[in-house]
């Protein structure tokens, strides 16, 4: 594959990753368990939305075709969209809102420091903004997971579940396929695979420091980065898509 | 999680051009730590400010509305501690 059609593929995937991410957040809007925590989520939505909008409009422009950012958001089917699956799955209850934001702010903090490293101009200026972003959210998530980890029994329970239950799809942040491989021989693309073992490092002192039991490599689900996602994106699609679909082209 | 669980907290942001921290609202958290954080998330939204106090409401010493015949009265008929009061010899020229 030529390397600017591969550039193209890879900068979608970080796009899909963080609009849908940016969308299930944004599902906490009015629904937060007090309003500090409402503006707070929302923030993190809207930092997730503006690496969205970076990422797209970089695709389409490494794409030469006259597509837009709105485009690639939302004329999309969930065939199309390549985003990692933990991105994808409902948001169920605070606990598993703040499990899967701890496991991808750690992964997210790893991998921003590397991006800084690539020889892609533009990657590189979205992580040196990202990365700022990401500290604050690793804040956020951190505490909240020791706050409910050891906090009452039923929010230490709720973690526990969450953590377990996100688990699996967790490795998938870590699979490097062909067109990765060639990304990071060109200087390109992060290394995600060699992120694991300083992933799993942080995440289980964070995990213990909060009471909870790190969970066994049981399961794997994998599959978003080909297009095979789980029956919840079509529905988040429908959501999110909905607007643009039915009023092409329209703008504020 | 009920506010009322949390604690009220009072918010005071340093602006960008300012030498003062000036109050700027309240917000209920669980500790100083997090009220820190939900100032910055809903206080700061606009570049509102480069530095965050935040202060525990129960913590402050506040004067009373009953007080204030005994607190402030008494100075509204001492015109004298104002610069104002005073004439300014001639001599003395600009000040």
């Amino acid at each position: 594959m030529d390397l600017k059609q591969a550039t193209m593929q890879y900068v979608t995937r970080l796009a899909d990753d963080s609009i849908i991410l940016s969308h299930r957040i944004s599902e906490w809007c009015s629904n937060g368990p007090f309003l500090e925590e409402d503006l707070a989520l929302q923030n993190v939505a809207l930092d997730y939305l503006g690496r969205a909008r970076m990422y797209f409009t970089y695709a389409a422009e490494l794409e030469g075709e006259g597509r837009t950012e709105d485009d690639f958001a939302y004329l999309r089917d969930e065939r199309q969209y390549t985003n990692l699956l933990i991105n994808e799955l409902p948001r169920v209850d605070f606990a598993h809102t703040m499990a899967r934001q701890l496991f991808i702010d750690v992964f997210n903090t790893l991998y921003l420091e590397q991006q800084m490293q690539s020889k892609d101009v533009t990657l590189v200026a979205v992580a040196a903004k990202a990365t700022k972003e990401t500290r604050y959210h690793l804040r956020r998530s951190h505490e909240w997971t020791l706050r409910l980890g050891d906090g009452t029994e039923e929010s230490h329970q709720r973690m526990q579940k969450a953590v377990d239950s996100l688990w699996g799809y967790t490795h998938e942040m870590f699979d490097v396929d062909e067109m990765e491989q060639q990304l990071i021989e060109a200087g390109i693309a992060v290394d995600s695979a060699a992120l694991r073992p300083q992933w799993l490092e942080k995440v289980s002192a964070i995990l213990t420091e909060a009471t909870l039991t790190v969970p066994e490599d049981s399961w794997v689900v994998r599959g978003g980065r080909v297009g095979y996602h789980t029956e919840n994106l079509g529905h988040l699609l429908t959501e999110m898509q909905f607007l643009h679909r039915s009023n092409p082209g329209v703008t504020w | 999680m009920a506010t009322q669980e949390l604690d009220l907290y009072e918010v005071f942001l340093r602006s960008r051009r300012g030498l003062d921290h000036k109050h700027v609202g309240s917000l209920h958290a669980e500790d100083h730590e997090q009220a820190l954080e939900y100032a910055r998330d809903v206080y700061t939204r606009r570049s509102e400010g480069v530095s965050i106090w935040v202060v525990r409401s129960g913590d402050i010493c506040a004067s009373q509305e009953d007080d204030s015949d005994s607190f402030f009265d008494p100075s509204d008929d001492k015109p004298y501690r104002h610069a104002t009061y005073y004439e300014l010899p001639k001599a003395v020229e600009n000040m």
